[in-house]
């Protein structure tokens, strides 16, 4: 019964923050200073008249009052319809779906490396505190944790597709080539940079938290206790580290999904890589409402989930944390 | 058994953060322990216990002066041999209760200590069981987590943990404190038991009271120095053959000794100590 009513609280707080998101969302797409009629027309603008114009608008339904389209938009929502994308003339359930499988390629593989990868390195430096290893580790996450990740895709660009030619400078496929005569190797080959930029950045973060618990524990009468029964450090490290490590990476892992989106828009607009964070620049430069509310919907969904994971998570970690989750 | 000769250590103190000062916490102590014997340390807070048991350990912190000689059977106990015996044949019990993981099981816990003792894991976990059980702790609290124990059976499990690692030398740093009468005198017995099978035991407590009955020999110790180390026979009625005054003045400031003071009504702050010894 309080597992029931602990789901249904997070549910309902989940709807209201899926309703905040798709109100504010909205609410920046109506002052947004690119009218969609003239996106939509883009250079044969000229060509048409204010009354057609005015016809497009009215078949839009874009001239009824803002807060009747919402209304409007949530009712399909409701019954399941997010609704027609012009830009892509396609249901806008379909162009996520699409563009989602693409994306969760790209994202799911740099986040899974960026979290084990930077939680081994991590432990490592932690472990081996002012060691040769620990000063290369920690200064290399500390200069990846300030670079942008657009930059750093734009370098391994120059240097990887055009200086040396080992990697295709864009797109998830060959250019010209239908997606579903792509083969596995081409569309991995297409995916190793945009994989190996966004991973490298999300890697720093992991490890500086990872690093930095390490330490402390290291330092904690836990560690001296173990060390007084004979512990190596590397003892100490395997026994008590991993477990006490794992809960600032698990929370940063799971917290940086939101930024894996945010990096995955930039990174997939540099690599011309057609997933999710391409549809959303796209979107919102052509002031196409449905498509980007429903990403933003999305996302947010996407994002919430991850940190009701964490939360669960927790108290299968740290008994002292009373599982909140489900 | 283990020898302390002229054992000095300064750790350093920043009055500002470029300015280090080095503040005496050990000076000059010369201490011997045979073995069979509960040797008891004792003094107030401050009067450099803990410090003389990291010392024989090497778990020092890193910027630490120390001077003198630390000898264990005959030879000298220099950081590397440190390395080598600690856990075996040095054990440590803590006096604070973080020093158990809270994220492990009791029982897993006592287990590790007893690998790092030598033993493989599967004699370990038998081991650890049978360590636990002495310490009567039931099944409940060896699947505990550390924050589900009362402070008792934590410092039960601290006991155990030390008692697995079967070592010749077992330094017990408070290891009665918060403990009610029953358990204080279950976990001072255990620690005689080991002295009775021959192993040396250093008891540090600020509980005179309570170590005499079980200690062989009392090193009182005060502000880093050495006071006095006398037979715990020594202390009885009127502690007249304690040489020194605030050896003297501790005796007779416990209660059952009728909580006099007046053998150091000259000095006040020996005084205050010893009220709270």
């Amino acid at each position: 019964m309080r597992l029931i009513l602990r789901i249904a609280r997070r549910l309902g707080r989940l709807t209201l923050v899926l309703l905040c998101v798709g109100l504010v969302s909205f609410g920046l797409m109506m002052v947004s200073p690119v009218d969609p009629v003239d996106a939509y027309l883009g250079p044969k603008m000229a060509q048409v008249s204010p009354e057609q114009r005015a016809l497009i608008a009215e078949r839009w339904g874009f001239d009824a009052p803002p807060a009747v389209q919402f209304g409007h938009w949530l009712r399909q929502l409701v019954s399941g319809d997010l609704g027609w994308s012009h830009v892509y003339n396609q249901p806008v359930s379909e162009v996520i779906g699409q563009r989602f499988q693409r994306s969760i390629m790209l994202l799911g593989s740099a986040w899974l490396l960026a979290a084990l990868l930077g939680f081994s390195l991590g432990v490592v430096a932690g472990a081996k505190e002012g060691s040769t290893l620990d000063n290369i580790i920690s200064t290399y996450a500390y200069i990846t944790a300030s670079t942008p990740a657009f930059w750093l895709a734009i370098l391994a660009v120059l240097l990887f597709s055009v200086t040396l030619g080992w990697t295709p400078t864009c797109c998830a496929g060959p250019t010209g080539t239908l997606s579903q005569d792509v083969t596995l190797a081409t569309r991995l080959h297409h995916l190793i940079l945009p994989i190996a930029t966004l991973a490298l950045l999300g890697i720093a973060n992991v490890t500086l938290h990872t690093r930095a618990r390490m330490l402390e524990l290291m330092r904690s009468e836990v560690a001296t206790h173990a060390f007084a029964q004979g512990a190596s450090r590397i003892d100490v490290a395997w026994r008590h580290g991993l477990r006490h490590a794992s809960l600032p990476a698990m929370t940063l892992a799971f917290a940086s999904l939101g930024e894996l989106f945010g990096g995955s828009i930039l990174i997939e607009q540099v690599f011309a890589y057609p997933g999710l964070g391409q549809a959303t620049v796209a979107a919102g430069l052509r002031s196409d409402v449905p498509l980007l509310l429903g990403i933003a919907l999305f996302t947010a969904l996407f994002v919430s989930v991850g940190n009701m994971i964490a939360d669960s998570l927790y108290g299968v970690i740290d008994p002292r944390i009373q599982a909140g989750g489900l | 058994m283990l020898t302390i000769d002229r054992l000095s250590l300064q750790l350093p103190l920043y009055v500002s953060w470029w300015k280090r000062e080095w503040a005496t916490c050990l000076n000059e102590c010369s201490l011997k322990f045979s073995a069979g014997e509960v040797h008891a340390v004792v003094g107030a807070s401050g009067a450099g216990k803990s410090l003389l048991a990291y010392a024989v350990m090497g778990l020092l912190p890193t910027p630490a002066r120390l001077s003198g000689q630390i000898g264990y059977k005959g030879e000298p106990l220099n950081a590397s041999r440190q390395r080598k015996l600690r856990g075996r044949e040095l054990a440590l019990i803590p006096q604070s209760l973080n020093a158990l993981d809270p994220l492990a099981r009791t029982k897993r816990q006592v287990a590790w200590a007893a690998q790092r003792a030598g033993h493989s894991s599967r004699h370990a976990r038998h081991a650890a069981q049978r360590a636990l059980d002495h310490y009567q702790l039931d099944a409940r609290a060896q699947q505990a987590y550390s924050h589900e124990l009362s402070g008792g059976m934590a410092r039960r499990v601290l006991a155990a943990m030390a008692h697995v690692s079967q070592a010749q030398l077992v330094i017990a740093d408070e290891p009665t404190v918060g403990l009610d009468p029953l358990h204080r005198q279950r976990v001072l017995d255990a620690l005689r038991g080991l002295a009775d099978q021959g192993k040396t035991v250093i008891l540090i407590t600020h509980d005179l009271r309570h170590a005499l009955p079980i200690a062989d020999r009392v090193t009182i110790m005060r502000n880093g120095q050495q006071v006095e180390t006398a037979p715990a026979r020594a202390f009885q009625d009127s502690g007249a053959s304690l040489t020194n005054t605030y050896s003297q003045a501790l005796w007779l400031a416990l209660p059952d000794n009728g909580f006099s003071s007046h053998a150091v009504s000259h000095a006040p702050q020996t005084e205050q100590e010893a009220t709270v010894a």
